[in-house]
C-alpha cells in the first residue's frame, strides 16, 4: 500500500501526514486527527453523517480519500463552535428546538445545514428540505430538525445575532 | 396530579443530553480507542443454505498484519449457544455459523487483526468449503411437511404454534350479520439505526474481568453475554455511558459481543467488531417482522364489530431470536381500540433461510395495527358506511376505563372520541374531504387514510411466559439511586444505556419535580453492570413509567429523609414542618427554616445531629416493579400484557402519481394521548420519528429476497430510508388522559407514531384506489408494485 504525505487544515488548525492511499477522509480525521464526531453510517455515500465542508463546501467525507484532500481547509462539527466551551447560533438552535435525539446524524445535519445558511440566510421550508435531503435521520422524522434551521436563519438576520458566530473555525 | 400543578415535568425544557451531541462530543462504541485493539471483520456465507465441509485459513493468516481467524467449529467448543426466546432446544445459535449456514450472509469465521482495513483483505483469503443446499424462503412453503428444514433436528420449521380463543368466538361469527376475511401482507423490514451496532471488549487477565463497551439496548444483555461466555455475571462489566446511535429495539448485538469477548480473552488484547452497512442489513440479526395476516371479522348491519379471527404467520428467519414472541405482545391490544366481545387469535413462527428478526419498535403491534385498521375500512366498505362512523360507534368510551379486552389485558385509561374528534377538527376533515374529491375530478388518485390505534406501553415481561411456560419471569423492575453530597449536589445513577430517548433528562426532570430542584442543576450518570441495581433496559416504551417511576420513588424517600432531618434539628414533628424548594420550614413559623445546603451536612457531617433511623448520607434507591405486572397467565393464556396504553388518531391525506406509482403525503395530522408527557419536545420528536419511521415500512423499506434467496437489500440504495423529501410536515394534536398507574399520570410513547402511520397510509392509499375498484393489503406499498397495480386497472379499464 503506498504512503502519501498531505498538508491540510481543519478547523483552522494546521496537520501534516503520511497516510495509506486507501485511507478515506472519514477514516483519518476520526482515527488519526481523533475528530470522532463525524460518524459514518453507511460508508457508501447515502447517510450523510460524515459530511463535512470541504474548502466551504458540504461533502461526504467517506467518498474521498484522505490524499484527495491534500491542501484543502476542512471543517468538521467540532470546528462550528467559536471556541469548545460555547455552541454556534446553528447549534444553539439545534438545542433549543430539540433537533435531534440518538445525536448520531447530528453532525452531518449541522454540517449540511451550515453550508445551506452560508449561502443562503432566508432560506425557505423546500430549500432547508433540499439542503438537508441527503441526510438521513432515522430519529426525528425531520421537523424539528427543519425547524431548528429555521430557528437560526431567524436568529442570523436579527439584529441580535452575534455576528460571525455562525460560522466555524474556518473563518475564524 | 393536574398538568398546571407542575413546576418542572410537561414544560419545554432543553434535553440535558442535546449538549454532548450538537458539538460533536458524543461518545459512541466507534469513537473509543484501547491501546492495542485489533480489529474484526467477517466472513460471510454466500449460500441461503450450506453445509460447511471445511474452512482453511492459511493464507488469510499468512497476510502481514492479521493475528488470528476464527471459526464456528472452535467458537461453538468454546462458548453456549445463544438463549432462545421459546422451548425449542433442538434449535441453536451460536455467533458463527456451526456445521449449516443457514441465511445468505450468516458469519462463518471472524478475521482479527491490525487494522480493520486488513482484516477485511484476509476475511476474503479464507476459503470455506460449501455443500449447498436447498433453502426454503417462503414461510408458507417452509410449514409443509415435505419443505426442507432450516434445523433438521427440529423436525420441522414450525418454531412455534398456538391458538387462543378469547370468548364466544364461534357463536359470535354464528350470529353476526355479515362476516368478511382478506389477507393482510406485512413484508420485512426494520429500524436500521444510522449507527451500525458495534463492541469492543477487553480481557483483563489480573482480574478476571471482561470489558464490553457496546451500543446495546437490550433487558439482560450483560447476564446472558455471561451465560453464554461461561463466566459468573460478576465477570462482565457492561459499560452503560456509551452513547448508542439509534435502535428502536435492534441494538441487541448478543451475538457479536459474545464474539467479541470470546476473542478479547482468547488473545488478550482489545478487540473491536463494528458492522459495516452491509453486515448490519445482512448478517446482523436485526431484520423485523415478516408476516400474513388472515383476518375474518364479524359484524352487524350498524357496523359493530362482534368478533375477529386472526391468524398470523411469521417468518423468524433461520433463528428463533425474539421473532415469535414479537407474535406475542400484540395479544395485550388485539382489538386495538375497539370493544370487540370475542377474538381468536392463531400466532405461527416458521424458520426458513433468511437473516433472523430482533425486536423492532412496537414488538409486533404495528404489524397488528395495521391489519386491524384496514379491517375496520373493509368493514365500512362492505356496509356503505363511512368509515369514521364505523371507528366512532366501536371505540371504547371514555367512561368504560378501566377496560378489560377478552384476552385478558386491561386498558388502563383514554379518551379515544377525543382525541379523534380533536384530530380531526385540526385537520379540517370536512375541507381535507373536498380537498380529495376536488383531486379525484382532476382525474388524480387521492385518498385520506384514518387509522386509530394503540400504543402499549410500559414494557413488561408477559409474554415471555404465555410463549414458553417454562419462563417464569414475572417482573420486568427498573431502577434509580440519588445521592446528595454533603454541599447539597445532586447526582442520580441510571442502569442502562440510551439511544435517543432523553433519559438524562426524564430522570433529572422526574427528581427535579419530586425534590423542588432545577432539573438542570442535577447531574445524570450511569452505572455500569457491576455497579448498577436491577435494569430492564428502555424496551417496550417503558422508560418514562419505569424508570420515571423508580426515579421518583427515589427521590420521595429522599424528601422524607430530608423532612424528617429538618424537624428534628427544629425540635418539631414530621407533622409540624413543610417541605418547600428543597428547604423545610415550621408550619406555624415560616421563619424557622433549615435550608438545603444546612440538611445535607448534617446528613454527611453531624451525625449527632440525625435523628434516629435516619442513616448518613443522604442516598437512596428505588425498584419499581411493573404497575399491574407480576403475575403468571390464566390457564385460557389471559394476562395482562403492558400497564399503559397510549392512543394515537392519524388522519392522513395520500396522493398516488398514476405513472410513477409515488405516494405524496401531507397534510398529516396525528391525534396523541400519551398522559403527562415529563418532556413535551421529547415526546413530539419520537411521535415525528415514528411516523417518518412508518412511512418507510409502508412505502418503500423492505429486505427482500430473490426466488434462490439471495439477499437484495445490502445497501441504503436497495433499501430506502425516507429522507426530508419523502416526510411530510406532520401536526400533532396533543390530549392528556393521565394514567392511574403511574407517578405522575405519564405513559410511554418511544413507539408513538410508527404503531399508527403504516395503517393510516394503507387506509390512504387504498382510499385512493377506490374509484380503480383496486384494494390491497401489502407492505411497503411501494412505488414499483403500485404503479404496476394502477396500470393493469388502467388497461383493464381501456379495454372496456
Amino acid at each position: 500500500m503506498s504512503q502519501h504525505e498531505i498538508a491540510l487544515s481543519v478547523n483552522g488548525r494546521a496537520y501534516r501526514g503520511t497516510v495509506p492511499a486507501r485511507l478515506t477522509l472519514a477514516d483519518f480525521l476520526r482515527e488519526h486527527l481523533r475528530l470522532t464526531g463525524t460518524h459514518t453510517g453507511c460508508e457508501h455515500g447515502v447517510c450523510g453523517a460524515c459530511s463535512i465542508l470541504f474548502d466551504g463546501k458540504p461533502m461526504r467525507s467517506c467518498l474521498i480519500f484522505a490524499v484527495q484532500a491534500d491542501g484543502a481547509t476542512i471543517t468538521t462539527v467540532e470546528g462550528l463552535a467559536p471556541d469548545p466551551a460555547a455552541l454556534s447560533v446553528l447549534q444553539d438552535c439545534f438545542w433549543e428546538m430539540h433537533a435531534l435525539q440518538c445525536g448520531f446524524c447530528t453532525p452531518g445535519m449541522l454540517i449540511a445545514a451550515q453550508a445551506l445558511l452560508d449561502r443562503n440566510r432566508a432560506p425557505s421550508d423546500e430549500e432547508i428540505r433540499e439542503a438537508i435531503g441527503g441526510n438521513l435521520c432515522r430519529c426525528t422524522g425531520y421537523k424539528q430538525i427543519i425547524d431548528a434551521i429555521k430557528l437560526a436563519a431567524s436568529r442570523l438576520q436579527g439584529a441580535n445575532a452575534p455576528a460571525g458566530s455562525i460560522t466555524g473555525a474556518n473563518n475564524g | 396530579m393536574a398538568e398546571q400543578a407542575f413546576r418542572y415535568i410537561a414544560k419545554k425544557r432543553r434535553p440535558k443530553e442535546d449538549r454532548r451531541f450538537i458539538a460533536g462530543a458524543g461518545r459512541f462504541v466507534a469513537d473509543l480507542a484501547l491501546p492495542g485493539m485489533l480489529h474484526v471483520a467477517l466472513v460471510a456465507s454466500p449460500y441461503p443454505f450450506a453445509r460447511i465441509r471445511g474452512i482453511d485459513s492459511e493464507k488469510a493468516l499468512a497476510l502481514p498484519g492479521v493475528v488470528a481467524v476464527l471459526t464456528g467449529a472452535e467458537l461453538a467448543a468454546g462458548v453456549d449457544p445463544i438463549m432462545s426466546g421459546v422451548d425449542a432446544p433442538k434449535i441453536r445459535r451460536w455467533p458463527l455459523a456451526h456445521q449449516f449456514a443457514r441465511y445468505p450472509g450468516e458469519w462463518v469465521a471472524a478475521v482479527v487483526a491490525e487494522s480493520r482495513a486488513v482484516a477485511e483483505d484476509a476475511a476474503e483469503l479464507v476459503e470455506v468449503d460449501y455443500e449447498p443446499l436447498t433453502p426454503v424462503t417462503d414461510p408458507e412453503t417452509a410449514m409443509r411437511p415435505d419443505a426442507p428444514a432450516v434445523h433438521p433436528d427440529h423436525g420441522s420449521n414450525v418454531l412455534f404454534r398456538k391458538k387462543w380463543v378469547w370468548g364466544a368466538v364461534e357463536e359470535d361469527f354464528a350470529a353476526a350479520d355479515q362476516t368478511l376475511s382478506f389477507r393482510a401482507r406485512w413484508h420485512r423490514s426494520s429500524t436500521v439505526p444510522i449507527e451500525t451496532f458495534g463492541v469492543v471488549a477487553q480481557w483483563n487477565p489480573a482480574q478476571q474481568l471482561l470489558d464490553v463497551w457496546a451500543s446495546i439496548q437490550m433487558p439482560k444483555f450483560a447476564d446472558q453475554l455471561a451465560k453464554a461466555l461461561r463466566l459468573s455475571g460478576n465477570a462482565v462489566r457492561v459499560h452503560f455511558d456509551v452513547d448508542v446511535g439509534g435502535s428502536y429495539g435492534v441494538k441487541r448485538g448478543l451475538k457479536h459481543s459474545i464474539l467479541a469477548g470470546f476473542l478479547a480473552k482468547k488473545l488478550g488484547v482489545p478487540v473491536r467488531l463494528m458492522e459495516d452497512r452491509l453486515e448490519n442489513m445482512r448478517g446482523g440479526d436485526a431484520q423485523g417482522p415478516d408476516r400474513i395476516f388472515d383476518m375474518q371479522v364479524a359484524f352487524s348491519r350498524e357496523g359493530i364489530i362482534r368478533s375477529l379471527k386472526i391468524r398470523a404467520l411469521d417468518d423468524c428467519g433461520a433463528h428463533a431470536g425474539r421473532a415469535p414472541l414479537q407474535l406475542g405482545k400484540p395479544i395485550g391490544a388485539i382489538c386495538g381500540p375497539y370493544r370487540v366481545n370475542s377474538v381468536e387469535y392463531e400466532a405461527i413462527s416458521v424458520t426458513t433461510n433468511k437473516t433472523p428478526q430482533e425486536a423492532v419498535r412496537g414488538f409486533g403491534q404495528g404489524p397488528t395495527n395495521f391489519a386491524l385498521e384496514n379491517a375496520v375500512d373493509r368493514v365500512a366498505a362492505a356496509l356503505g358506511i363511512d368509515r369514521l362512523a364505523v371507528r366512532r360507534a366501536n371505540l371504547i368510551r371514555a367512561e368504560e376505563f378501566p377496560y378489560t379486552i377478552p384476552s385478558g389485558s386491561t386498558y388502563d385509561s383514554g379518551d379515544f372520541q377525543t382525541v379523534l374528534e380533536k384530530a380531526l377538527a385540526a385537520a379540517d376533515y370536512p375541507a381535507l374531504v373536498a380537498k380529495r374529491d376536488a383531486a379525484r375530478r382532476a382525474g388524480k388518485l387521492a385518498g385520506i387514510g384514518i387509522a386509530c390505534c394503540l400504543e402499549p406501553s410500559g414494557g413488561n415481561s408477559a409474554f415471555e411466559p404465555l410463549f414458553n411456560p417454562k419462563n417464569e419471569t414475572t417482573t420486568w423492575m427498573e431502577a434509580a439511586s440519588i445521592k446528595i453530597d454533603g454541599a447539597g449536589a445532586v447526582v442520580v445513577s441510571i442502569n442502562t444505556s440510551s439511544s435517543g430517548q432523553g433519559h438524562e433528562s426524564l430522570a433529572a426532570t422526574v427528581v427535579g419535580e419530586v425534590l423542588e430542584r432545577e432539573p438542570e442543576t442535577i447531574r445524570v450518570v450511569r452505572a455500569d453492570s457491576l455497579s448498577a441495581l436491577p435494569s430492564n433496559s428502555p424496551v417496550g416504551s417503558r422508560m418514562a413509567i419505569m424508570l420515571g417511576g423508580a426515579a421518583a420513588g427515589a427521590a420521595k424517600k429522599l424528601k422524607e429523609a430530608i423532612t424528617a432531618i429538618a424537624a428534628h434539628k427544629l425540635g418539631l414533628a414530621a407533622a409540624e414542618v413543610e417541605y418547600r424548594d428543597g428547604a423545610v420550614i415550621a408550619r406555624a413559623d415560616p421563619a424557622k427554616k433549615v435550608a438545603w445546603e444546612a440538611i445535607a451536612e448534617i446528613a454527611h457531617r453531624k451525625f449527632h445531629e440525625l435523628p434516629p433511623g435516619i442513616e448518613p448520607g443522604l442516598q437512596a434507591s428505588h425498584v419499581l416493579e411493573v404497575p399491574t405486572g407480576g403475575t403468571l397467565p390464566s390457564a385460557d393464556g389471559r394476562v395482562q400484557m403492558y400497564p399503559c396504553y397510549a392512543f394515537e388518531a392519524h388522519i392522513v391525506y395520500a396522493e398516488i402519481d398514476r405513472i410513477t406509482g409515488q405516494v405524496a403525503l401531507g397534510p398529516y395530522i396525528v391525534g396523541h394521548d400519551c398522559g403527562v408527557m415529563i418532556n413535551p419536545d421529547i415526546v413530539h420528536g419520537m411521535t415525528y420519528g415514528g411516523i417518518a419511521h412508518g412511512i418507510g415500512a409502508a412505502l418503500y423499506e423492505r429486505f427482500r429476497y430473490d426466488e434462490s434467496g439471495q439477499f437484495l437489500s445490502g445497501t441504503f440504495m436497495d433499501y430506502l430510508i425516507p429522507s426530508a423529501h419523502e416526510v411530510p410536515d406532520v401536526a400533532i394534536v396533543d390530549h392528556c388522559t393521565p394514567s392511574p398507574l403511574t407517578a405522575f399520570g405519564q405513559k410511554g410513547s418511544g413507539e408513538a407514531g410508527y404503531l399508527g402511520a403504516p395503517a393510516a397510509i394503507s387506509c390512504a392509499v387504498n382510499d385512493a384506489l377506490a374509484p380503480l375498484e383496486l384494494k390491497i393489503a401489502e407492505l411497503p406499498m411501494t412505488p414499483g408494485l403500485l404503479g404496476d397495480l394502477i396500470a393493469s386497472a388502467d388497461k383493464s379499464t381501456t379495454r372496456r
